[in-house]
């Protein structure tokens, strides 16, 4: 009786509700203190700093750094949400339910990626609306700025899921994201525009993959960007390719999930 | 009765080189409880992990009431509840938010009133709201429970049940067990109390050093291997064992006020009425006598011994 088994929706549903509902327990956490460091940044780059900062690109300082701070706030959350989100299972023991139960992988990254990518679309959301108190904004290409801020989501949640299974201990779980993801996002023009930068640096800084996504967000808001916006949505898109490669093969593998 | 588990030639090394599991051949009969008894480190988590899906094994064949566990995996799991050793639960969920959640990742349809009637069972619905970090040990193991059983499972693996388990939740749980089995559920136990083995089971199987060493229907292995002692408790102590008696290989208290006679219930050894036949004609007077029967234990400890 080998009937084609239907996909657990179920599962992915169960799954998905445990996550969201964890946000909202932690609202505090995982809402409240965002908005605040993000209200920080404006006080202190928006109008202590930037008042002293002329245009960017034609765009007032403190509106020239919402993208960046949306993105700063994405890579950072969605990868602490999905990275804790399995983590924290396979750190208590509980993961045993989950690996035996009738889901698939594709189901388990499903439920996972997607409820990290939600919580912090959601977040990036208020944060915007919280920019928008602060300074006057437009979205020129609303369709693809909610295009790059799904896909952002969706791949660095995808990176964190990975850094979760990866991690062994609280301290690796931290790691990457201390010290590679923030000096990558700080140095990825968040604050500034990499025509700012002198020389050698505008072309060091084009390694850095953080840049496309800022310089493409960005674009979606003024029409402005770093680099072009096809290089942008080509390079997420190979950083989101090379997370599933990883994914896929993690687990073909059950590496350090089903040893 | 056909199998409901059937599991062929598995092994398991893991990647330190560590072979766990070496050649496993091994059928559960649907609707029996089967005890499967072992030392600490003999493979008996190991097994279970690899039939309900959380640790791959290296080699060899397991069907689930048919369904190949790596093929079918979908159909294979959706018939297994496990509750395993360790009490692994999220601490920060309710107990209705965390066993609901089972039953959907195992793609059953919300069924409050199934829910209510597990959390009934297991005296869990009075917390249903408390967060598992608030329960008590007892109470989480009875939360383990819960979750296996929420999805309607035809298979029930308790790996250590009752380990650290009190008396009274022992017993609850014993009383669960019969009576999921009168419900058609099969059970696969795990553990080192013999005593539950020997109370629950109706098979029992062997494992030591990742080798299954024996598969038995309990009675007939009490019958096989149960040794039966007599002990004589002598008017006047004895120096020694006259030479009439020999034969019995009979041994001698220190004080020499006790005689003890082992012997199993299919060995040629002669019987007991003969023994007594020949101490009287000995002249040895007892004033009281006892028998037992050896345990599962002592079976057990024997049986793992033998190994080199």
């Amino acid at each position: 009786m080998n009937l084609p088994a239907a996909p657990n929706f179920r599962a992915v549903w169960a799954i998905y509700r445990v996550e969201m509902a964890r946000a909202f327990r932690t609202v505090l956490q995982s809402i409240i203190s965002p908005v605040i460091s993000t209200s920080l940044y404006f006080v202190v780059f928006g109008s202590a700093i930037g008042s002293r900062i002329n245009e960017i690109d034609g765009i007032a300082y403190g509106a020239f750094i919402v993208p960046g701070l949306m993105m700063l706030s994405l890579l950072t959350q969605s990868i602490s949400n999905a990275s804790f989100a399995i983590y924290f299972p396979k750190f208590v023991g509980s993961i045993y339910e989950l690996l035996s139960a009738p889901v698939s992988y594709l189901e388990i990254i499903i439920a996972y990626v997607g409820g990290a990518a939600t919580k912090s679309i959601m977040l990036g959301l208020i944060i915007l609306a919280t920019a928008a108190l602060f300074v006057p904004l437009r979205i020129e290409h609303p369709f693809w700025m909610i295009a790059f801020l799904v896909l952002t989501a969706v791949t660095f949640s995808l990176f964190g899921f990975i850094i979760g299974i990866w991690a062994k201990t609280f301290e690796q779980l931290q790691l990457v994201p201390l010290l590679i993801v923030t000096p990558l996002t700080f140095l990825g023009g968040s604050f500034y525009s990499i025509h700012m930068l002198p020389g050698i640096w505008k072309t060091i800084t084009l390694f850095n993959p953080v840049v496309y996504l800022i310089s493409g967000f960005r674009w979606s808001f003024y029409g402005k960007a770093d680099v072009s916006v096809g290089v942008s949505l080509g390079m997420t898109l190979v950083f989101l390719a090379i997370c599933i490669a990883i994914v896929a093969w993690i687990f073909k593998t059950g590496y350090r999930l089903r040893n | 009765m056909s199998s409901i588990i059937s599991i062929s030639g598995v092994t398991k090394t893991y990647a330190t080189g560590f072979k766990a599991l070496k050649e496993i051949n091994l059928d559960i009969e649907r609707g029996e409880i089967f005890a499967l008894l072992g030392p600490n480190g003999a493979g008996k988590t190991t097994l279970i992990s690899i039939v309900c899906g959380i640790v791959n094994r290296s080699s060899g064949s397991v069907t689930v009431d048919g369904h190949d566990i790596s093929r079918d995996y979908r159909a294979a799991r959706s018939l297994i509840g496990l509750v395993p050793q360790e009490l692994t639960i999220d601490a920060f969920e309710t107990v209705w938010a965390t066993v609901n959640y089972s039953r959907g990742l195992f793609g059953k349809a919300p069924n409050k009133d199934f829910v209510e009637k597990v959390l009934r069972d297991l005296s869990l619905w009075e917390k249903k709201d408390s967060k598992a970090i608030t329960l008590s040990g007892g109470m989480k193991r009875r939360l383990m429970i819960a979750k296996a059983l929420s999805h309607e499972p035809r298979v029930l693996f308790l790996d250590e049940p009752t380990a650290g388990v009190d008396v009274e939740l022992r017993q609850d749980m014993w009383a669960m067990v019969r009576r999921l089995r009168e419900d058609g559920v099969t059970i696969i136990l795990t553990t080192h109390y013999i005593e539950e083995a020997e109370a629950m089971a109706d098979r029992v199987g062997v494992i030591n050093k990742g080798e299954i060493i024996l598969v038995e229907d309990k009675a007939e292995l009490m019958r096989k291997l149960g040794r039966k002692q007599m002990r004589l408790e002598l008017r006047a102590p004895l120096a020694a064992i006259p030479d009439g008696l020999s034969r019995y290989a009979l041994e001698l208290s220190e004080g020499g006020n006790e005689l003890t006679y082992t012997y199993d219930n299919q060995s040629d050894r002669p019987g007991v009425a003969s023994l007594i036949r020949d101490l009287e004609a000995a002249g040895i007077q007892f004033r009281d006598l006892d028998t037992k029967n050896s345990s599962l234990e002592e079976i057990f400890v024997n049986l793992v011994r033998q190994e080199p």
